[in-house]
């Protein structure tokens, strides 16, 4: 979870009005949301969220219960604590949303990431990058004399890392999956 | 046995039919007996299901945003969903404007649209148009439906979802060839659901202890409410007035929950906000508790966020979750519908043996009518012009003891109607309050003559707003319905006319109408009643000259041309900021930059 401080602007959610405020904190958060599985309901999430101009950093979708027709939705959003709950009872508001869960806020939330990852060079950069893919316990799914392609799964914050370490050494190109997510013991959402 | 099952069981015994012949049957078990359309090439089989089915009526507007309004006055004014018919393309965006009116103050419609055959969708044929694309986000639900074996089950769906929790729109694209298709009908019991629509309504009782907790202790308590009351039924009207007896509060109210209580009550304090009564707006500012019922804190309500009532701890009891904490922090949110909160707050107040001390809260009473004694409608009368606040207030006077409804278009009208004519009872004021829609009072009205046959309907509206829906005159000749239409004709935009003067620098662009029709030419080229008055003197007598008359009238009531609408919250300030008319006469002055920003 990142927190970021930004100054609150005249585009204060919820008011016509400008209002002088102490900064506000900003949170990332992620939702997982069952939903039935009909034609146009990723739209009305996306829908939701650019009309109300809440933010949108990764977004994964699939159909997950064939029988129930359900798909889950995987959303990373970040905003202040009450734009937070706001996002969340307008989730819960739709008729099409079965469940919402507020997974980095649960204590038994796990939040899981998949990377591919294509970094080109040759000699020592080539030989570093193959190191710290076995560190981060990435596979090679693909290799050329000057390149090769990893595939590394974790946290998201692992991924950043990752990331960082992999640019000095020649990423040219970077596909993520967006975070999926779900809750640690027996119970089901 | 599984509800698959049942379904399967019931499919088996039910009655083969095509789906225009399950559209209707679904609108008759439904109970509805009026819809509002304009048919068209893609709803041709429901409407010749209709040819036959002599238990729905019809009513032809001459355009569908005219049937939206019209079924948003059916609906607004008996409690029942309001249900329209129009067809693909033009039909359906036509009627998008009322379909987000309904959806911002929350009515409850059921829109069918026809669609081109599936087999044609994304081809961009003739009058096809992506429907549940566009109406997505304006809608509480919408559904294209691609297999007549789901038609039934959606039919039902739409009506459930549109009555209960916050009511809102919601839409039924139905395919030609869905239409033509034959399939099982299923009535409303038989049609499952595989995932029920079911909102909270009932209050968390934790919640109810808190809130009559707080009330009991105030020493400055105000009730503040809005259509969510009149949208809980008439017993949530009848329930606020025995809590407001209960609790001895005095009582305010949105613009859309006009006529939940009583405005001869000595309790009422008028409406609030922007243009709202002095003493509502100073007694917001200075409560020590307020209770928000079935209202959201619009900003036409709040004023400026972080000066509204300061020093106040605030309950909010709303049927929709996302209004509580949206624009204000309360200190207590009740998720309930306003009629069961109401009853739960009663039964807590009398089974904790709660006694409102008339002595404890009269110092407030006596601040009230402090605030009350600065008569802020007060406006400078005249024996020459007919002042548009005179006119309502004659208006008021003159339908006193009849039985009347009122719908407004948007504008200084409006405003003038909400604060010079008076409710006693719920649904009898129609306004388009949220998405502010020019045009809305005519067909509005026409909606509330056709539930209310017997009954007085006038739409009070200016000469812009009833241009927009004029034709809707042709509506109400053919149905014999004889709505009154009260035009305060001032040939200006009025309310865009007092914003460029007060925050524009006096730069009139683009709000004088150059050229107007004759009024009463007008009504008479339809086949209505035109009248005109032009003094204050003749008022009277026109005004039941409107009134006698068995026909639509159009009413050109010429009025001050530059009078402009107060009290007002100037943008940016606070409800204790509130300006009188005869305090500034430059309002312009008193608004600093970042408040002209603002709308």
């Amino acid at each position: 979870m990142t927190d970021d401080t930004v100054p609150a602007t005249s585009d204060q959610p919820g008011s016509a009005y400008f209002m002088d405020h102490a900064p506000v904190r900003n949170e990332r958060a992620t939702f997982a949301i069952v939903v039935d599985n009909e034609p146009g309901v990723l739209h009305r999430v996306v829908g939701l969220f650019a009309a109300r101009g809440y933010n949108i950093e990764s977004l994964t979708v699939a159909e997950t219960d064939r029988r129930a027709h359900t798909s889950r939705i995987t959303i990373v959003t970040s905003g202040t604590h009450e734009v937070l709950d706001q996002i969340r009872a307008q989730l819960e508001k739709m008729v099409s949303a079965r469940e919402v869960r507020d997974v980095t806020r649960d204590p038994l939330g796990v939040e899981r990431e998949l990377a591919l990852v294509k970094v080109r060079g040759v000699g020592a950069d080539r030989v570093e990058a193959l190191r710290v893919s076995d560190i981060f316990r990435a596979k090679v799914i693909d290799t050329t004399h000057e390149s090769f392609v990893f595939e590394v799964t974790g946290a998201p914050s692992k991924i950043d890392k990752f990331i960082d370490l992999m640019r000095p050494l020649g990423l040219v190109e970077l596909s993520r999956t967006g975070v999926l997510s779900i809750s640690r013991g027996a119970v089901e959402l | 046995m599984t509800a698959h099952q049942t379904q399967k069981t019931a499919e088996a015994s039910a009655e083969i039919m095509t789906g225009a012949e399950i559209v209707v049957r679904a609108l008759i078990d439904q109970g509805v007996d009026t819809l509002f359309g304009y048919p068209g090439g893609a709803v041709l089989p429901i409407y010749d299901a209709l040819f036959h089915e002599p238990r729905l009526r019809h009513v032809l507007v001459r355009h569908e945003q005219g049937a939206t309004h019209a079924a948003e006055g059916y609906a607004r004014s008996t409690g029942k969903p309001g249900v329209v018919l129009v067809t693909s393309g033009p039909g359906a965006t036509n009627a998008v404007t009322g379909i987000v009116d309904a959806l911002m103050d929350s009515i409850p419609l059921v829109v069918i649209t026809g669609q081109v055959p599936t087999h044609l969708i994304g081809s961009d044929a003739f009058q096809e148009a992506d429907t549940v694309g566009i109406t997505r986000s304006c809608t509480k639900h919408n559904y294209l439906v691609k297999r007549v074996e789901d038609l039934p089950r959606v039919m039902h769906e739409a009506f459930q979802i549109a009555t209960s929790g916050r009511p809102g729109p919601v839409v039924v694209d139905i395919p030609k060839d869905i239409q033509f298709a034959k399939g099982a009908y299923l009535g409303p019991k038989a049609a499952v659901s595989p995932h029920p629509y079911a909102p909270r309504t009932k209050a968390d009782p934790a919640r109810i202890r808190e809130a009559v907790e707080l009330i009991a202790r105030a020493k400055r308590p105000i009730l503040y409410t809005g259509g969510g009351v009149i949208n809980a039924g008439p017993r949530a009207s009848a329930l606020l007035r025995e809590f407001a007896a209960l609790t001895q509060a005095p009582v305010t109210s949105t613009l859309m929950g006009l006529g939940a209580f009583p405005a001869s009550d000595p309790a009422w304090l008028g409406m609030l906000g922007m243009h709202g009564a002095f003493e509502a707006n100073h007694a917001m500012h200075g409560c020590d508790v307020m209770v928000c019922l079935g209202a959201r804190f619009d900003d036409r309500v709040t004023g400026r966020l972080d000066a509204f009532s300061p020093g106040s701890k605030k309950i909010h009891i709303d049927i929709d979750p996302s209004s509580i904490n949206k624009n204000v922090r309360v200190d207590v949110g009740v998720v309930g519908d306003a009629a069961s909160v109401l009853e739960d707050l009663i039964a807590v107040w009398k089974a904790q043996g709660r006694k409102a001390s008339s002595e404890a809260l009269a110092p407030w009473w006596a601040q009230i009518d402090g605030w009350r004694a600065r008569k802020g409608f007060r406006y400078r009368p005249s024996q020459s012009v007919i002042k548009p606040q005179y006119a309502i207030e004659r208006l008021y006077a003159l339908t006193r003891e009849r039985d009347v409804y009122i719908t407004t278009e948007v504008g200084q009208h409006q405003m003038w109607a909400a604060q010079f004519f008076h409710f006693d009872q719920p649904n009898r004021w129609m306004t388009s309050g949220g998405l502010g829609t020019m045009g809305y009072g005519l067909p509005a009205a026409i909606g509330v003559q056709i539930a209310h046959p017997d009954s007085l309907v006038i739409d009070i509206a200016g000469e812009a707003s009833i241009q927009m829906m004029t034709q809707e005159m042709a509506t109400a000749i053919q149905y014999d319905l004889p709505v009154k239409v009260f035009i305060l004709n001032n040939e200006w935009m009025g309310m865009v006319r007092q914003w460029q003067q007060l925050l524009h620098g006096e730069r009139y662009s683009h709000t004088y109408s150059e050229s107007l029709p004759d009024f009463v030419k007008l009504a008479e080229a339809y086949g209505g009643v035109g009248i005109r008055a032009e003094t204050p003197d003749e008022l009277d007598g026109k005004i039941l000259e409107m009134l006698a008359s068995p026909k639509p009238v159009l009413f050109d009531c010429r009025v001050e041309k530059t009078e402009n609408c107060l009290p007002m919250i100037p943008s940016g300030k606070a409800h204790n900021e509130m300006i009188l008319a005869d305090e500034v006469e430059d309002i312009g002055a008193v608004i600093d930059e970042a408040g002209r920003r603002l709308v």
